[in-house]
This record gives C-alpha cells, sequence and structure tokens, in this order.
C-alpha cells in the first residue's frame, strides 16, 4: 500500500511499545486479550473433559479447582472486562467522535502495561503458587486457608481493574472534551453511551475492590480480625465488598457489547435505531440500578431476611432498562432491509442469547427459586448465557465487522458465517444442559457427580468441543486474511459513523481535516439498495 | 436417588412443590418471551431481508410502543418478586415446634448432633411428616448445607449459627450437597439425607448410642473447669446460673441478650464481649472445644436454672439437672 497508515507509519518494534496511538494501543491488547483468551479456553478444554464422566478420573481435585479459577479469573478480569473497551473502545471512541486520539494517550498506553504485566503475573501466579480458591476468593478460605499466592492472585486483578480505571477515565474525559464540531450529544452513536456508562461503573466500583483485597492484605498480613471469624471478623463483609464491585462488573462486561449490537443492527438492517433515547438512558439507569443489588448474589449466605427482600426487588428493576434495549433492537429490523452476514449473525445471536441470559438472572433474583439453584450449574448457565452469550457474540461481531477498518482487509464472509454459526450451536449445546443439571441440583465447582448427571454433562462437554472449533476458525482465517485477504475501502458496510470517513486503515491521526457533523446519528436509509464489499467479485474491487 | 437420566429433581419436602410451581411459571415467561423474541428476529429477517418485496421505511417512533414494553416487563418482575418473596419467607421462617438437630461442618465432612445425643456423619436421619429446624455451624471455611430434593439451602458459616428448616414428605434417600466452595475436597463433602417414617426413625434413634448433649456438656465444663471461675457467687466470673435469654450488661455499657452466639463467643472468642464489674480474665477455648463441643457446652448452660439453687458449682453431676427438650 502506498499510503501512509497507523500500521505502516513505522515498523520499528519500539514504535510499537512506545505508542501513543489509540489505535496502536487497542491492537496490542487485541493481542494480548487474545493470549489470555487461549489461556482460559485451554483451562475449560481440561475441565469440560474431566466433567465427561462422573467419578475424578483425569485430573485430581486439586488440579481441578486450580483449572477452574485460572479459567474464571482470566476470563473475567483478562479477557471479558477489557474486552470490547480495551480494543474497540479504544480504536473506535476517538474515530466516532471525530477525534485525533484520547484525551490521554500515553495514560492509555500505561493502562495496556498495567493490564498486560498483571495479566502475566496473575497466571504465572495461579499456576506455580496453586491458587484454588475461584475467581470469588471468599474469606475465610482465600485469607486463612489459602496460601499467599491467593494474595498475589488478587492483587494482579486489582492492577487490572486499576488499568480499566485510566481507560474508564481516559473515555470519560475524551467524550466530553473533544468531541469535533456538531457532534451533539444525542449525535453521539451508542457505541460511545454505553462505553460512557461504563466508564462511570469502573470509576465508582473498581475502588472497592481495592479496599476489600487491602483488607484481605491487612488481615494475613497484621492477624487484624476483618473478615475471619476466629479473629473476631465477620466473614460475610469481604462478600458484600467482593460484589458490591462484582456485580458492576458484570455491566462493565455487558454495556460496551449492548453499544456494538446497536451498531450492528443499525448497519446490517439499514435502519434508524428505534428508540435512541430510550437506548441511550436505558444504559444510564442500568449502570446506577447495578450498584444496588450486589446483595443478590447472597439470598443464602446468612444475609437477613429483609435484606433478602430489597435486594430482590431492586434486581428486578434491573430488567426493565434490559429488555427495553432487545424490544428495540428487535423493532429495528422491522421494515428495514436485512443483510444476514457475519457481523449480523452475532449481533442476532447475541440478542436471543442474551434474552435468555437475562430472563435466567429474573431466575436467580427470585427468591424463592434462587435458594435452591444458587451455587448449582444453573448460575453457572446464566452467567455464560450472559458473558459469553453476550459479551463475547457481541466481541466476535464487532471483531469482523471493525476488521476491514482495523486492517485495511476483508475477512473470508464464508468462514465467516460458518463459524458464527457454529459457535452459536455449540454454545447452546454447551450452556442449555447445564441449566437443566442446576435445577436437579448439581452444585457448581464438583470435579466429581452422581452419574444420573452423566448424560447431561456429556451434551455440555460436546458442545464445548464445537464451540472451540467455532473459536479457533476466526483465529485462522482473520489471520490469514491479514495477508490474504482482500484489500478494504474506505466504508466496505456503506455503514453510518465517523469512523468509516477515514481510510482503511486509517493514518495516524484518523482525518485528514477534522470532520464536521450536519447529520443525524445512523442516517440509513432501508430503500437504498445497497451492495457489501464482502458481496463484489474480486476483479470488481478497486481500492478507494 | 434414582440413577437413571432425570429433566426434573424428584421432590420430597412440603415447600418443593411450591418452589417448583414458581420456577414453572418462571420457565413458561421465559419461553414466550425467548419465542417472542426469536420468532420476531427471524420474521422481520426474512421478510425484510435485502432485496425482498416488503415495504420499508423508517417508521416515526412511538412513545406508546416504548412505554408498553417497559410496563410489562416491569410489571411481569413485581408478580415474581412478590411470589418468590412469599416462598421464600416460609423457607425462612421454622415453625415453634419443630424437632432441633445440629450441624457442624468442617473440612469435608458433616458431622450431625441429634437431641437425644446420636451423632452421624455425612447423613442426616428425620421422621417423614415433622418439621426439623437444623441449627449450623462452621468449624474452618464456609460450606452450604443444600438438600436438592427439599429445594433448600443455606450457608455454614464459621462463628455464627444459622439455621434452615424443612419438613419432608415423602420417605427415601435423598443427595446431601456442599454448595459453597470449600477447598479441594469440597465435591466430596457430600452425604445422604435419610426420610424414615416416624416409627422407623424411632427404632432408628433407640438404635444409636451417645449421651444426650446436656450431659455431655456437663462433663465439658468440669473437665475444663469452667466452675473454678463460674461459681454461684464469689467466683471471678459472673455465676452462669440462668443465663441464657438473659440480658447481659457489658462492659462497655451496652446489654446483650444471651443467645446462642452469644454464649458461643463467650467461650470461643470471650474478649469480644466483657461482662459489666469482672475483669477479662476468661481464657478463649479456642483449639481446645470444637464447635460440637461448644453446642453441647450451650445445651448444659440452657439447663442451668436462674432461681434455683442450681450453679456453675455443682457441675459435676449434669444428670441432676432437669433434662430439658430442646422443642
Ligand atoms: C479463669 C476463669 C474462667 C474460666 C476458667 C472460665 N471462665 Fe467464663 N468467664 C470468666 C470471666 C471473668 C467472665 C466475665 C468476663 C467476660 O465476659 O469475659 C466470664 C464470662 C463467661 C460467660 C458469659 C457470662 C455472662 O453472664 O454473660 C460465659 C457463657 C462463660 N464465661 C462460659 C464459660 C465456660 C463454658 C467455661 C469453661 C469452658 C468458662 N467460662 C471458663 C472467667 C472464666
Ligand atoms: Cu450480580
Ligand atoms: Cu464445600
Amino acid at each position: 500500500m502506498s499510503n501512509r497508515n497507523y500500521l505502516n507509519a513505522n515498523y520499528n518494534v519500539w514504535s510499537w511499545f512506545f505508542t501513543t496511538d489509540h489505535k496502536r494501543v487497542a491492537i496490542l491488547y487485541l493481542i494480548s486479550i487474545t493470549v489470555f483468551f487461549l489461556v482460559g479456553g485451554a483451562a475449560a478444554v481440561l475441565f469440560r473433559l474431566e466433567l465427561m464422566t462422573p467419578e475424578g478420573d483425569l485430573v485430581l481435585p486439586e488440579t481441578y479447582n486450580r483449572l477452574f479459577t485460572l479459567h474464571g479469573i482470566v476470563m473475567i478480569f483478562f479477557f471479558l472486562i477489557p474486552a470490547v473497551p480495551a480494543v474497540f473502545g479504544n480504536f473506535l471512541l476517538p474515530m466516532m467522535i471525530g477525534a485525533r486520539d484520547l484525551a490521554f494517550p500515553k495514560l492509555n498506553l500505561a493502562s495496556w502495561y498495567l493490564y498486560s504485566l498483571s495479566g502475566l503475573f496473575g497466571v504465572w501466579v495461579i499456576l506455580t503458587g496453586g491458587v484454588d480458591t475461584g475467581w470469588t476468593f471468599y474469606t475465610p478460605y482465600s485469607t486463612t486457608y489459602g496460601n499467599t499466592s491467593v494474595l498475589s492472585a488478587a492483587i494482579a486483578a486489582f492492577i487490572a481493574g486499576f488499568s480499566s480505571i485510566l481507560t474508564a477515565l481516559n473515555f470519560l474525559v475524551t467524550t466530553h472534551t473533544m468531541r469535533a464540531p456538531g457532534m451533539t450529544w444525542f449525535r453521539l452513536p451508542l457505541f460511545v453511551w454505553a462505553h460512557y456508562a461504563m466508564s462511570l461503573v469502573v470509576l465508582l466500583g473498581t475502588p472497592v475492590l481495592a479496599i476489600a483485597i487491602a483488607l484481605v492484605g491487612i488481615e494475613r498480613a497484621f492477624h487484624v480480625g476483618i473478615f475471619d471469624p476466629k479473629l473476631g471478623g465477620d466473614p460475610l463483609l469481604f462478600q458484600h465488598l467482593f460484589w458490591f464491585y462484582s456485580h458492576p462488573a458484570v455491566y462493565i462486561m455487558v454495556l460496551p457489547a449492548m453499544g456494538v449490537i446497536s451498531e450492528l443492527i443499525t448497519c446490517f438492517a439499514r435502519k434508524k435505531i428505534f428508540g435512541y433515547t430510550f437506548i441511550a438512558f436505558s444504559s444510564l439507569a442500568i449502570a446506577v440500578l447495578g450498584f444496588l443489588v450486589w446483595g443478590h448474589h447472597m439470598f443464602v449466605s446468612g444475609q437477613s431476611m429483609y435484606a433478602g427482600f430489597v435486594f430482590s426487588f431492586l434486581s428486578m428493576l434491573v430488567a426493565v432498562p434490559s429488555a427495553v434495549k432487545v424490544f428495540n433492537w428487535t423493532a429495528t429490523l422491522y421494515k428495514g432491509s436485512v443483510i444476514w452476514n457475519t457481523p449480523m449473525l452475532y449481533a442476532l445471536g447475541f440478542i436471543g442469547l442474551f434474552t435468555m441470559g437475562g430472563l435466567t438472572g429474573l431466575f436467580l433474583a427470585t427468591l424463592g427459586v434462587d435458594v435452591h439453584v444458587h451455587d448449582t450449574y444453573f448460575v453457572v448457565a446464566h452467567f455464560h448465557y450472559i458473558m459469553v452469550g453476550g459479551s463475547l457474540m457481541a466481541y466476535l461481531g464487532a471483531l469482523h465487522f471493525w476488521w476491514p477498518k482495523m486492517t485495511g482487509r476483508l475477512y473470508p464472509e464464508g468462514w465467516g458465517r460458518i463459524s458464527a454459526i457454529l459457535i452459536f450451536f455449540g454454545f447452546n449445546l454447551t450452556f442449555f444442559p447445564q441449566f437443566v443439571l442446576g435445577y436437579l441440583g448439581m452444585p457448581r465447582r464438583y470435579h466429581v457427580y452422581p452419574e444420573e448427571w452423566q448424560i447431561l454433562n456429556v451434551m455440555s462437554s460436546a458442545g464445548a468441543s464445537i464451540l472451540g472449533v467455532g473459536y479457533l476458525l476466526p483465529l485462522g482465517y482473520l489471520v490469514w486474511s491479514l495477508r490474504y485477504g482482500r484489500r478494504s475501502g474506505k466504508n466496505p458496510w456503506r455503514a453510518s459513523g465517523l469512523e468509516w470517513e477515514a481510510e482503511s486503515p486509517p493514518i495516524t491521526h484518523n482525518f485528514h481535516k477534522t470532520p464536521i457533523v450536519t447529520g443525524d446519528v445512523y442516517d440509513y436509509d432501508p430503500t437504498e439498495p445497497v451492495e457489501l464489499e464482502t458481496e463484489k467479485h474480486p476483479e470488481k474491487v478497486t481500492v478507494q | 436417588m434414582d440413577s437413571t437420566f432425570q429433566l426434573f429433581p424428584e421432590s420430597a419436602s412440603q415447600i418443593a412443590d411450591r418452589v417448583d410451581a414458581l420456577y414453572l411459571f418462571l420457565v413458561a415467561v421465559a419461553l414466550f418471551f425467548t419465542f417472542l423474541i426469536c420468532v420476531l428476529i427471524l420474521y422481520f429477517g426474512v421478510k425484510y431481508r435485502r432485496g425482498s418485496l416488503a415495504e420499508r421505511g423508517n417508521p416515526p417512533r412511538s412513545n406508546l410502543l416504548e412505554l408498553a414494553w417497559a410496563v410489562v416487563p416491569f410489571l411481569l418482575s413485581m408478580v415474581m418478586f412478590v411470589w418468590g418473596a412469599d416462598v421464600f419467607y416460609d423457607i425462612k421462617t421454622p415453625p415453634a415446634d419443630a424437632l432441633q438437630i445440629d450441624v457442624v461442618g468442617k473440612q469435608w465432612m458433616w458431622k450431625v448432633h441429634h437431641p437425644g445425643g446420636q451423632s452421624e456423619i455425612n447423613q442426616l436421619h428425620v421422621p417423614l411428616g415433622r418439621p426439623v429446624r437444623l441449627r449450623m455451624v462452621s468449624e474452618d471455611v464456609i460450606h452450604s448445607f443444600y438438600i436438592p430434593a427439599f429445594r433448600v439451602k443455606q450457608d455454614v458459616l464459621p462463628g455464627y449459627y444459622t439455621q434452615m428448616w424443612f419438613q419432608p414428605d415423602r420417605a427415601g434417600t435423598y443427595h446431601l450437597f456442599c454448595a459453597e466452595y470449600c477447598g479441594t475436597e469440597h465435591a466430596q463433602m457430600i452425604g445422604s439425607v435419610i426420610v424414615l417414617e416416624q416409627d422407623a426413625f424411632a427404632d432408628w434413634l433407640s438404635g444409636e448410642t451417645g449421651d444426650p448433649p446436656e450431659v455431655a456438656g456437663a462433663r465439658l465444663f468440669e473437665r475444663h473447669r469452667c466452675g473454678s471461675c463460674h461459681k454461684a457467687q464469689g467466683g471471678s466470673g459472673p455465676s452462669l446460673a440462668g443465663v441464657f435469654g438473659r440480658r447481659v450488661p457489658l462492659k462497655s455499657g451496652e446489654s446483650i441478650v444471651a443467645d446462642e452466639q452469644y454464649l458461643r463467643s463467650s467461650i470461643l472468642n470471650p474478649q469480644q464481649h466483657i461482662v459489666a464489674g469482672f475483669q477479662p480474665l476468661m481464657p478463649s477455648y479456642q483449639g481446645q472445644l470444637n464447635e460440637s463441643d461448644v453446642l453441647k457446652i450451650i445445651a448444659y448452660m440452657k439447663t442451668l436454672e436462674g432461681n434455683a439453687s442450681a450453679s456453675g458449682e455443682d457441675t459435676g453431676d449434669g444428670n441432676d439437672q432437669p433434662p430439658e427438650t430442646e422443642n
């Protein structure tokens, strides 16, 4: 390519390690996140194999416990929390608002270093130190009985949290101060709104995680009774602090994903989004309500019955803004011009799976039922519908949608669809049986189980292998496309949004001159015929 | 415990059917909305696929519609909330006449103590049709006592008594699990709950041996020389006659009702509450008395009458105390 862009601006390795370009930082994140995803996935492969039989015959119990701990900590703190915001938020947020970079580019790079180092440290500590507390680090098991590595692993999780604080701060300031002329708040893409709401949650929630971890450290070091009842502490205090952060963390993982879905649906339904303001404000509503519901993880913990009533009620309320979004996305299809390509398959898959995840969340918020299904596979299934069916599907949709923008290449559409469909079916086969297992009473974190549950577990493991193939395919063909993929023009999807006015890949400063926004957001017209670049015959393609 | 393929758990307690009814209601709501969304997506997606002849356009927004789909989920979720809270209230509220059994969790086993002194490990025998209240505590980390067939579960905490109750309504043997992750052998912290007809249960009880807890408690009280300080008068510790349920003035100026929780912490964490007018001389028995022992001593202390002459002095013979049945 003759044009200078952010990728070929400088080939020196140090130009990557010292880059302050938000797009390059996003690529760094993309690479590290993929590595952590593979680590977390490998752990899942091993324990799904173990669960093929009711006996504990493949790995030792302590190995099993370390595997699910590794899987949980890596997937949550080092994959899902940073996935959409750190890769796509970083890359796109400045472009979507017409800015040259984020407000604090150096801070942005620093956050990647914090994240990567804490991630490597975390994985190393878990593997060598044998951390087996689960990602929830419940006291007093983690404080009194776990070994010292537990604290190191928790610190790694916290540093990763600190890195997301820096990212969040960057997003908030950038959105406030760096919008292009004419980019009013209600012309912001919903992706930006979602990241704005997420950033608020990160800033308010993460410090509480820090406090909890600091207290664990103080208790271990100085034997002050905080959580350990033997020292006069309160074992439930930790759970309150932990969930005060970790419930909102669910929204840290989901809100950006919702932002992605709003972009994909409008583009491939060729329509204005239905209920823009409702969607924008429901993100904020979710962010606020998300802080008031942590006690729904503690209905059988010994917390008072009346606290249970309050938390159940508030948790029900969160369902409303989520439902509003689902209906709005669905209604956006009405009278549109729907294109069933890979990103859209992921987006539609997201809506279906997220709906199921949300509805089963209501089961857990319903007190009388939660007593039975709490800490069973029902919960495991529920949050995988939200985290994998929701956030991960959105992440993959985003990866395909913005791939041409990030790399200047088109991915092979046929392979894209095959993997999207495999993932959808593999996912359901993996996790749907777990709802049934949960209601039957199979507790989570069990490496042996009664034999009458084997069939359902084998189904789940079989689904996981399909899912595994589904995830490896994009890894293969996306890397392939970097070299062999067809070149993409500025706007391969004929999408609206400022990022599509930049070159593919964009130049270092994003735009040749600062864009001026005059029109409305999502300016799609379903009656207008459209041809996507992925659909053109190779001969006809001309690089724009 | 039927070892064939299952889709729905067996139910064996008074609350199980009510939990299932609520669950099925939720399943119905979930299926309805999942199908609604999936059908709409497929219908719109096919009907309005690019190139089809359907009429297209950007319809004007409808506030009414948007309000409707905020209000309907809200109302439905309130039904779930109220119904769920109602069932929960009953799960949490044991009847006064329940049979009380003690459960002590420890890595990785369950110890069960019946009021008649019978003990078992990883098994819980209960009578059919009679409410049973479990008073539970852990020796180490948090565990959770879970009987899927009864649809009940309660975390078992170190340092705090928690309780749960159920009324078995079908004889049989059911799974007992630890549901809160508690370390290496968490998945082996399992056992069974055996529901026996009332007669069979009485037979079972009489076939087991063991001293009633208050008798065993009296022995422990003597062995650990509690009576050397706790005398009727003039001891370095307060008289324990009638201590259970009494309002105790504390050095800090507050006062506290001496319930089981308080008595437990007086023995294992004496520094936590110092009784007004006394020195903090009482040694902690942590490490010397386990949770089962403490439960027994509490049972014994409950038998010490306040008004009678009985006091900490004649600890030698627990048998002359009127054995109190706990329910
Ligand atoms: C060295 C003397 C000493 C011994 C031995 C001792 N205690 Fe105490 N105990 C005290 C003192 C002094 C207090 C009051 C100060 C306090 O609350 O710690 C007390 C308080 C108590 C209380 C709270 C009483 C109230 O009125 O609220 C209980 C219950 C109790 N002890 C039980 C026991 C038991 C059971 C044992 C034996 C396992 C025991 N004590 C052994 C000195 C002793
Ligand atoms: Cu939560
Ligand atoms: Cu356990």
